[in-house]
């Protein structure tokens, strides 16, 4: 079976983000730039599922900026059969124009299991891969941190708040990754060099027929409000004099 | 018109979160209507009616909502949402799952995880793990919004709203509920608790966070873990506090062997006061903290254990 998996382009988790001073975004000009991890964990679980037989191609799906070829190409390496980018160049692209792309390119391709990243770690919307489900008119199972495809369905558990739910979804259907569902391998020099002659394909919003047009305009971004200054304490018995008489907490 | 929220629910309680969520609402123009959908649910209806601020509640019971549903409840949404201006959730996995769905169903740009609201229209949201605060103005006729419950004070109590029995929604027979697993604990629950104690790599171990389990009983707090506790395979996922975990902003949070990745601060550096526990001076979590000790914890925890006892 085919699969589909999204991946995003974003700044990389472990730089600190700078607010711009004019309050428009965030500093993006040479910052490093990675795929989101939970893109990540998505691919590794396609590639897996080929490994073990179950999936026979993967294509990897970006929507950015030119750039996002060399997301597609990590994902390549990772081990995805060939990509797709529909390129938006600088245009800031919210998550139901994202859905909708995705769909338009699902329509085509037609694949048995999308797998997409819960969350990115850049704008934190949570949304992409719910929205694409419900436009396809699939299952969702979002979270996920175990998959298994029997037949026309796949049993499925997902992380929810009180602990794990088990589903068993029809196919084909949307399925969002969590971070259990495995360790992303890191990609091997051999692996990248084959995926410079992997198939990539660039498409563009308009042959798609989706308007992108943002929803919410952004009117300021700012930094959040600082924690005041903290003390630091010399022993336990300092500490538990302090949050039992100042901050009063215990 | 007015405001509609989805509530979330248990065993006939609503779900923390949701009275918060209920607060948000009452912010915005138009009577709050409240929809709890489920297993269970004329129970929790009983207990939204009488949430303050809540005009009206509407209960919809059927196998087929059965577990998180996803699929069905946003099709249930989805049928009554242009009767209100804004349709609402507390940003918890249930939201989190159903929300996007209602809103590409509708056609609506999703506002997630919003911590203010400025007017009908305009709402601030944290993006990059809250070290960027966003203000957003939509442009969407209806608007469907995911709600920080940790940014809205919980509702106080009423005398009880009328509760209406709504018809159910179609069943899509897309996926079907297998069962749960959900972690048994005498302690409060992570989201609600008043006092958190989380481990991180530091712990060391699964069999360490014992230490932490001992000082929670104690305090009657609930145990968090960071995401390289979870990583390491150290506690499970639920336990988890951060940007992709759980956002919690309790009174006391005792951060104990957790340096301060970007992502865990993300998920608890509004809490009220903060405590941090770690050998290592340079630790980041330091600059969140009111009160900081430098000490190996498997010293310092078991201490703080004898002198609170």
């Amino acid at each position: 079976m085919k699969v589909l998996v999204t991946v995003k382009r974003v700044i990389d988790p472990y730089v600190k983000v700078r607010v711009k001073s004019d309050g428009t975004g965030v500093e993006t000009a040479n910052i490093k730039m990675t795929m989101n991890p939970f893109c990540e964990i998505a691919v590794e679980q396609a590639v897996r599922m080929k490994e073990a037989g179950v999936v026979s191609e993967i294509v990897v799906l970006s929507i950015g900026p030119q750039q996002c070829q060399e997301t597609l190409r990590t994902a390549m390496a990772m081990g995805a059969d060939r990509g797709i980018l529909v390129e938006t160049g600088a245009a800031e692209v919210q998550p139901l124009a994202v859905a909708k792309l995705a769909k338009a390119v699902i329509d085509k391709e037609q694949p048995k299991l999308v797998i997409t990243g819960k969350q990115a770690i850049d704008d934190d919307s949570n949304q992409t891969g719910q929205m694409l489900a419900a436009l396809l008119g699939w299952p969702q199972a979002t979270f996920i941190s175990k998959i298994d495809v029997a037949g026309d369905g796949a049993e499925v558990t997902r992380e929810v708040d009180g602990g794990l739910e088990k589903l068993t979804i029809k196919l084909p259907a949307v399925v969002t990754s969590d971070l259990r569902l495995n360790e992303p391998r890191y990609v091997t020099l051999p692996n990248i060099m084959k995926a410079k002659k992997k198939p990539l394909e660039v498409l563009k919003p308009e042959a798609l027929g989706v308007d992108i047009t943002p929803r919410l305009k952004t009117l300021k971004v700012e930094e959040p409000a600082k924690r005041s200054a903290g003390v630091k304490v010399g022993d336990v018995k300092e500490l538990i004099a302090k949050l039992k008489n100042e901050a009063r907490v215990i | 018109m007015g405001v509609l929220v989805v509530a979330e629910h248990e065993a006939g309680k609503l779900k923390p979160g949701v009275t918060n969520t209920i607060t948000a609402a009452t912010q915005l123009d138009g009577d709050v209507t409240v929809l709890v959908v489920g297993k269970q649910g004329a129970d929790a209806a009983q207990a939204a009616a009488k949430v303050a601020g809540v005009k009206k509640v509407l209960v919809s019971e059927a196998p087929h909502y059965e577990g998180s549903a996803g699929e069905n409840v946003a099709a249930l949404v989805q049928g009554i949402a242009p009767q209100y201006t804004h349709v609402l959730a507390a940003a918890s996995a249930y939201g989190k799952n159903i929300m996007p769905r209602v809103a590409a169903l509708l056609d609506v740009q999703q506002i997630s995880d919003i911590t203010a609201v400025q007017d009908a229209d305009t709402f601030v949201r944290p993006t990059y793990a809250g070290n960027a605060m966003a203000t957003v103005q939509s442009s969407d006729k209806l608007k469907v919004i995911t709600v920080r419950a940790t940014a809205f004070d919980p509702a106080g109590e009423q005398a009880a709203a009328p509760v209406e029995t709504l018809a159910r929604g179609p069943d899509l027979g897309l996926s079907q509920f297998k069962g749960a697993e959900l972690s048994k604990s005498e302690r409060p629950e992570l989201t609600a608790a008043r006092i958190i104690v989380s481990g991180g790599r530091g712990m060391g171990s699964a069999e360490n966070f014992k230490i932490l389990e001992t000082l929670a009983d104690k305090l009657g707090a609930a145990v968090g873990a960071s995401r390289a506790a979870v990583d390491s395979g150290f506690m499970p996922n639920e336990y988890q506090v951060g940007q992709t975990g759980k956002i919690v902003a309790p009174e006391l949070y005792i951060a104990v062997g957790i340096s301060g990745a970007i992502q865990h601060l993300a998920g608890m550096k509004d809490s009220k006061v903060i405590v941090a526990i770690n050998k290592d001076a340079e630790a980041p979590i330091f600059s969140v903290a009111n009160y900081w000790l430098v000490e190996d914890l498997f010293k310092a925890v078991p201490e703080i254990t004898k002198e609170l006892s």
